[in-house]
């Protein structure tokens, strides 16, 4: 039996909608309304490029669209504010799309464990972010097993325990303090025997300057791989929505250590913008591939361009 | 990742130089160097406009059109902003009118709350005090687990009532729990919340109404991009804050999202969190943060971590062995696994400051395993020659190449390398007996 992932279209979306409805409430929709004003000059643009930077788009990006926008509304001789608007979205959409084309299609195969690692710098929400990854699974009617990488932050195993117990998926754990390449070989042992669909492994929270600690995720894989070579046929990065510029170094950093193949951007319940998704999808070309929209197991979504820029950009969602 | 402000300074300034005398219009485009610098460090983008509008007027009266080096200029007159504007250094914790003094640690989720009240214990405990832990966060799955393991690791007592009661309840009793055990300070450690969340943000209120703690200290994560502002405005506005505490700044987040919240809120900044182990915690320094975010490098951290590699005694020794020319392989050696603890290679470069655009072509080709291939040719080797290298001829050249998994011609540039570093030693040897010891080296190696 093969299963292709990643299909199920209509209920992440919805979710995706909800959660950012509160951060569409924010800057983006400021930008609907200065296009709505009328003129396209130069107060307009210094005023986009503002909005820009408050969503963490960063320096980079927010002149790139900028200086594109003038660009092609000087040359298509735009006059239409409203059509510029469009072409706006039209760009920042094809930015996350050209880094999600990157996206690999998973697939899972009937007797080898799919294992996904979740890796990211201290308190951007793994723990949480690993409870919706097992919840979205199950909603597959995939067998999902959990393992508790973490071994350093007190009570982090605790914590995954008890998101184990709320979605119902079992967790396998040594004791605070242990050797997280041990919990990673045992939950691979045991993925296998008990034939689980879906591994999850848990890691500690590092900061990507600790190149120590880098080195034990590579140690990790290497772990994974000698039960399943081409194992973790997904390696997520979570990012907090509210980190600023420094979220580019995180994902460059974790991505020469591991390999990373998706970013999942956690937090973006609140007021934050999450806008170093498109300098991340810029300068890495990184697909950013989930959202996490809240504090239930189930606040979890597909990341999709178009719904996230439109959600962004528009009072009402479009093509939902 | 980011061009440091010095390097894009210069070249702004070395564009202009070519065509002879600065104008007006060239001093705009530095200072939208220095806005740029600020908005990549995550400084609010109102907070970055101001701050450089104050930097423009007093670089205009100081007329940087006629300095000799105007990149310098502007940069010292940014840096002397900054530091004016993220205030006094090392403001302790307020004391209290009548004891206990309690503080009250609020922020988001994540934004590590519960690792800086154990720290802030720990940081009390060391000035004498009795400090107890209260676990307020009924929320998160395990955080009441977390402070208690927390607080076993540190022997610090905990005050908790598990999940089941009201967090501004707890609070309550856990003054009067402190009362009977003579415990003081009492660190509150509440759940993270989004400041949108109503409900949340007013049981802070009512814990802050039942207890009235000294200090409600907020908790920032260093990496925080423009959100920082209207987090904190609404902590502030909703519950006050009366300090903030700058988490993982151990990493390489440039903290500009500090400068944002103290220009916002004028809440003074009390701690900097620089790391896992729960001692981590330093008082803050101004100039330290500026230098920081402006991207200048940070040699003082860098000082600190050379200092932690190594002891006096061992530098005067080596000191005095290099100045003698005696400086073998084998202190080489030493030296070299010294500065691997100090962290990896690139990082130490770019808490240089001004190494600008050398610093890129060396980055380009040092790496950390260039460390690895030198110790291992120098571990292929016998004690006696680590000692004497001028011993190693043909044949043992090639035993060693062998032996460390290199080739000939890497051995033999490592010993021409050795020699040549010898040489300047004792050149700077005799220098020194003729008191012409070169000032200005940046910082002792080892």
């Amino acid at each position: 039996m093969i299963l292709k992932f990643f299909r199920r279209k209509t209920q992440p979306d919805v979710q995706m909608e909800q959660g950012l409805e509160k951060t569409r409430r924010g800057v983006f929709l400021e930008i609907t309304r200065l296009f709505e004003r009328g003129a396209l000059d130069d107060d307009l643009y210094e005023e986009l490029e503002m909005l820009l930077i408050q969503a963490d788009v960063g320096w980079d990006v927010s002149q790139k669209l900028v200086k594109d926008l003038q660009r092609r509304v000087r040359e298509e001789r735009i006059e239409d504010s409203l059509l510029a608007r469009d072409i706006l979205r039209e760009e920042m959409i094809a930015l996350l799309e050209t880094a999600s084309r990157n996206r690999t299609v998973k697939i899972l195969q009937r007797g080898v464990p799919f294992v996904i690692m979740v890796v990211g710098v201290n308190g951007v929400g793994k723990t949480t972010s690993i409870a919706k990854l097992a919840a979205y699974h199950q909603g597959f009617g995939r067998n999902v097993l959990i393992a508790a990488g973490d071994t350093f932050r007190a009570a982090a195993i605790d914590q995954l325990k008890v998101w184990g117990e709320r979605v119902g998926a079992p967790v396998i754990a040594h004791e605070q303090g242990s050797d997280p390449g041990a919990i990673v070989f045992d939950a691979m042992q045991a993925a296998h025997a008990r034939g689980v669909d879906v591994l999850i492994v848990d890691t500690a929270g590092r900061l990507h300057t600790k190149h120590n600690l880098m080195a034990e995720l590579t140690k990790l894989r290497r772990i994974m791989q000698k039960t399943v070579p081409e194992a973790p046929q997904e390696t997520i990065l979570v990012i907090d929505a509210t980190t600023g510029q420094n979220g580019l170094v995180q994902a460059k950093e974790f991505a020469d250590a591991v390999a990373i193949s998706d970013i999942l951007i956690a937090k973006l319940d609140g007021t934050a913008k999450g806008g170093i998704a498109f300098s991340v999808a810029k300068e890495l070309g990184i697909p950013i591939s989930y959202v996490g929209t809240g504090e239930k197991a189930t606040d979890l979504a597909e990341f999709r361009p178009d719904t996230y820029v439109d959600s962004l950009f528009f009072g009402e969602g479009e093509g939902f | 990742m980011f061009e440091t402000l010095t390097d894009r300074l210069n070249e702004t300034f070395a564009r202009l130089g070519r065509k002879g005398r600065l104008t007006e219009q060239d001093v705009e485009d530095a200072m939208r160097e220095v806005r740029r610098a600020l908005l990549e460090a995550d400084v609010n983008f109102k907070v970055a406009k101001d701050f450089v509008a104050a930097v423009r007027e007093r670089a205009v009266g100081q007329d940087v059109l006629h300095s000799l080096t105007p990149a310098q200029t502007v940069i010292g007159i940014a840096n002397e902003e900054l530091i004016k504007v993220l205030g006094e250094e090392g403001q302790g914790l307020r004391a209290p009118d009548r004891p206990p003094q309690i503080l009250m640690l609020v922020g988001l989720q994540g934004s590590g709350k519960t690792t800086h009240a154990a720290k802030l214990a720990v940081h009390l405990r060391k000035q004498g005090r009795n400090p107890v832990l209260v676990a307020a966060d009924v929320y998160r799955p395990a955080a009441v687990n977390q402070l208690q393991a927390l607080g076993k690791q540190i022997g610090i007592p905990v005050y908790e009532e598990g999940t089941g009661r009201n967090p501004v309840d707890i609070a309550a009793n856990a003054l009067r729990f402190a009362n009977e055990r003579g415990h003081n300070p009492i660190i509150i450690d509440t759940a993270g919340r989004l400041q949108i969340d109503d409900r949340l943000m007013q049981e802070l209120v009512d814990i802050r109404d039942r207890v009235h703690p000294t200090e409600i200290l907020l908790v920032a994560d260093a990496m925080t991009g423009q959100e920082a502002v209207n987090v904190a405005q609404t902590f502030n506005e909703r519950v006050g804050a009366s300090g903030l505490i700058l988490t993982k700044m151990d990493g390489d987040a440039r903290g500009g999202a500090a400068l944002s919240i103290r220009a916002v809120t004028g809440v003074p900044i009390k701690f900097i969190g620089t790391g896992e182990k729960l001692d981590a915690l330093e008082p803050f320094h101004a100039n330290r943060l500026a230098g920081r975010i402006l991207g200048m490098g940070d040699i003082l951290s860098l000082i600190e971590r050379a200092q932690e590699a190594t002891t006096e005694e061992d530098a005067l020794d080596l000191q005095e062995k290099m100045l003698k020319g005696q400086f073998n392989l084998e202190d080489f050696l030493e030296q070299l696994q010294k500065i691997k603890q100090m962290g990896p290679i690139n990082q130490l470069l770019e808490m240089i400051p001004g190494l600008g655009a050398q610093l890129r072509q060396a980055k380009a080709e040092i790496s950390d395993d260039d460390y690895k291939r030198v110790e291992a040719i120098i571990h292929s080797m016998t004690p006696d020659e680590r000692r004497n290298p001028e011993v190693i001829g043909r044949r043992r050249t090639a035993r060693i190449a062998k032996g460390s998994g290199t080739s000939i011609q890497e051995v033999k540039q490592l010993l021409k390398q050795f020699e040549e570093m010898q040489r300047m030693m004792t050149q700077m040897g005799r220098m020194a007996k003729k008191g012409k010891m070169p000032k200005g080296l940046p910082f002792n190696l080892g």
